[in-house]
């Protein structure tokens, strides 16, 4: 991560040209070495990316199993693109666009990924704790299980007539069987239900923030309160800085997992925006465009916007990092 | 003084009783679902319908009456606004199920006893304990009394399920993806990390920063020409398009054997390398073998990553070749409304990851404490 906040220049032609025997054998070997993923970067990531682009200058779509002759129709794409409601749209009481889906999501979904694993690495570092290792590897367990298992296991739980949160909430604290959520079927309660078919993918997170927490030398600790700091400014004070690199490397990551996020309403709402257009995510509006109404070049207009937005949101962060991530080996 | 230091004593004392109680009841929380899949999948259907049934799998019990009483009993029974005699010969009811009923009888006691015949204001019982005694009258319907439901356990969902899906042929693709995309990570992502490691050579940190940046690249930017030239040369539809790519490496596991190999120590490679061995030598015979945890972290993350892959195998499989993950969204598609399928169904897909992981969770931890400590 931290190789990313310092990009290293290219090389200069003249590196090459004047280069002493032996290093030339060191860069022939070195190349060879690492030939396959170049290989591989080029024929699965670089040349596809750059074919995505032209499709997106282009008009080719399947109509009836029939490839139409591929067109050069310039922005015309990206026309349709900017006026397309079905991504936009944000008014309220109408069907909402796919990007501010994704968003609204996100608004839920980040701070729990967030703090959800910070907390539990927070607690598996208390020092009261006894069984750490076994705690530890049990909230990790869940991480490993396959998805398709995790989401029904969940969405079992949360089913909203045979589930057990709808029959705690009925049984235990009383509530009226009308006034109980809908859960997954329920336009308000559907973004919370996926963040909570999403809770068993924070052990990595957990556990990398727990290797953060276990990396801050406790002298930080013991100067701080010396200095008079109470439990909260000192974790504000000495823990966070220390562990913000881990917490940038979550926060990065998660954004860009929002942004790519539509298996869970495939698996759940099959895919089609039920209830309300609110699980249209972009990325599955996209796949829809591609997989089912076979239209390429549209498909991969929206794959490049995407492509964009994550580049835009990531730069963003590293830029905003140098104010609030502390790399210690950086130190001037 | 010594008082407090007492109560400082105490509070020290008893502060790892708190902590752990309450790390206790979160993971209860975190970890219910499992719970959750195991009782359903043991329920038999009837128990969902039932209103007032527990959560755990149970039945209401039944008595299939075997007893020799033969004899005939008169009792009077309300029919409309007049009461009847009615006779009952206890032969009639032989061989058969009677429904078991909790009732509160006069003595303030309140057995469970099997139900013979029920009227409109009396019901008459038999006690299942002792089926040869006499019949008892009971004043009131059988309507307003509780069956009682007793823990009962049922095979019957995953007997269903077996039988509905192919289990060994799921079990079969699903390894034969897991494995062979295994043998590919190992051959294509320990070169290239030796080489990332290994060799210094300009644009070395560039090529770098472009493998780690493909971690934050959509799928989306890549899949439509991936797919559209996999479609044009005929593989979708076989196994080439999860396994060819495979053999080319991947960032991730590049990244954690890297971070791995940047921690041995140069010496023994020069001291080999003197000895006149190449660098195949050395990677084979001066790293590999101090490298096992991370071949090993790598080798299960992979395993478990392919065994939850699910969209890969979704577009380019044929149906009989996918694996266990998109057979059991299919399956979800057809039982959805029956609870208890589809976690007999859930368990049968994540029993063999969570197995892998409970036997080898070291190497799990040390494998993301291998790439965190760089982050």
């Amino acid at each position: 991560m931290q190789e990313l906040t310092r990009l290293p220049r290219l090389p200069s032609i003249g590196s090459f040209r004047n280069m002493p025997p032996l290093a030339r054998r060191e860069f022939r070997n070195g190349m060879l070495f690492i030939s396959p993923w170049l290989f591989g970067f080029l024929i699965f990531t670089l040349i596809p990316m750059v074919a995505t682009l032209l499709f997106s200058f282009m008009d080719i779509k399947i109509t009836d199993g029939v490839l139409n002759p591929p067109t050069f129709v310039g922005f015309d794409n990206y026309k349709t693109l900017f006026q397309d409601n079905a991504v936009w749209n944000a008014r309220p009481e109408s069907t909402p666009g796919a990007l501010w889906v994704t968003i609204r999501f996100g608004l839920i979904a980040l701070p729990v990924g967030i703090f959800l694993p910070l907390g539990l690495a927070v607690l598996m570092n208390n020092k009261h704790l006894v069984g750490r290792n076994f705690f530890r590897s049990m909230f990790y367990m869940p991480y490993i299980i396959p998805f398709v298992a995790s989401v029904f296991l969940w969405g079992g739980m949360v089913n909203p007539e045979s589930g057990w949160i709808n029959r705690f909430l009925i049984e235990v604290l009383g509530v009226a069987s009308e006034s109980v959520p809908g859960w997954a079927n329920d336009i308000n309660w559907v973004y919370p239900t996926y963040v909570i078919m999403g809770i068993w993918g924070v052990g990595n997170a957990m556990l990398i923030m727990l290797a953060g927490l276990q990396g801050v030398p406790t002298e930080l600790y013991d100067a701080a309160k010396v200095d008079g700091a109470n439990g909260w400014q000192s974790f504000w004070n000495v823990t966070f800085p220390m562990i913000s690199p881990v917490i940038f490397y979550n926060l990065t990551l998660s954004i860009v997992g929002l942004f790519q996020y539509f298996l869970v309403p495939l698996v759940i709402n099959q895919g089609t925006g039920r209830p309300g257009g609110a699980t249209m995510f972009y990325n599955l509006y996209l796949y829809k465009n591609f997989f089912v109404n076979m239209n390429m070049s549209y498909g991969s207009t929206l794959a490049w916007l995407l492509f964009v937005v994550i580049l835009l949101v990531t730069v963003f962060l590293f830029w905003s990092a140098k104010y609030w991530v502390y790399y210690a080996s950086e130190r001037k | 003084m010594y008082n407090q230091s007492f109560w400082t004593k105490l509070r020290k004392g008893i502060n790892p009783v708190w902590v752990t109680l309450f790390t206790i009841l979160v993971l209860a929380l975190f970890l219910m679902p499992f719970l959750y899949m195991i009782f359903t999948s043991l329920k038999s259907p009837n128990q969902f319908a039932a209103i007032g049934a527990p959560i755990w799998p149970s039945a209401q019990p039944t008595l299939v009456y075997t007893g020799n009483n033969t004899n005939e009993y008169t009792f009077p029974i309300h029919q409309g606004s007049r009461v009847n005699d009615i006779t009952i010969n206890m032969s009639d009811y032989y061989s058969q199920t009677l429904e078991i009923y909790t009732v509160p009888l006069l003595d303030g006691s309140s057995p469970d006893l099997a139900l013979v015949k029920g009227y409109a204001k009396e019901s008459i019982f038999i006690d299942p304990n002792n089926p040869d005694a006499d019949p008892i009258l009971w004043e009131g319907s059988y309507r307003s009394l509780e069956r009682p439901w007793k823990f009962s356990p049922t095979w019957e969902n995953y007997v269903t399920v077996w039988e509905t899906i192919d289990y060994p042929r799921l079990l079969w693709n699903t390894s034969f993806y897991a494995l062979t995309t295994t043998v590919g990570v190992w051959v294509s992502c320990i070169i290239v990390a030796f080489g990332f490691s290994r060799f210094s050579f300009p644009g070395r940190d560039f090529l770098f920063v472009v493998l780690i940046s493909t971690l934050f690249l959509p799928g989306a930017v890549t899949i439509i020409p991936t797919f559209t030239f996999f479609t044009k040369i005929g593989w979708v539809g076989t196994w080439l398009p999860l396994i060819v790519p495979a053999f080319f490496g991947n960032a991730y596991d590049i990244f954690l054997l890297r971070q791995y190999f940047m921690t041995l120590p140069r010496e023994l490679d020069e001291a080999a390398m003197i000895d006149g061995a190449g660098p195949m030598r050395v990677l084979w015979s001066v790293i590999l073998p101090q490298s096992y945890p991370a071949v090993l972290a790598v080798t299960i993350f992979h395993v478990v990553w392919a065994w939850n892959d699910y969209f890969g195998p979704l577009i380019y499989l044929k149906m009989e070749d996918q694996p266990i993950s998109v057979a059991l969204s299919r399956f979800n598609g057809i039982y959805g409304r029956q609870p208890q399928l589809i976690q007999a169904g859930s368990l049968m897909t994540l029993i063999i990851p969570l197995i892998i992981f409970l036997l080898a969770q070291r190497f799990f931890i040390q494998g993301i404490v291998i790439t965190g400590v760089e982050k």
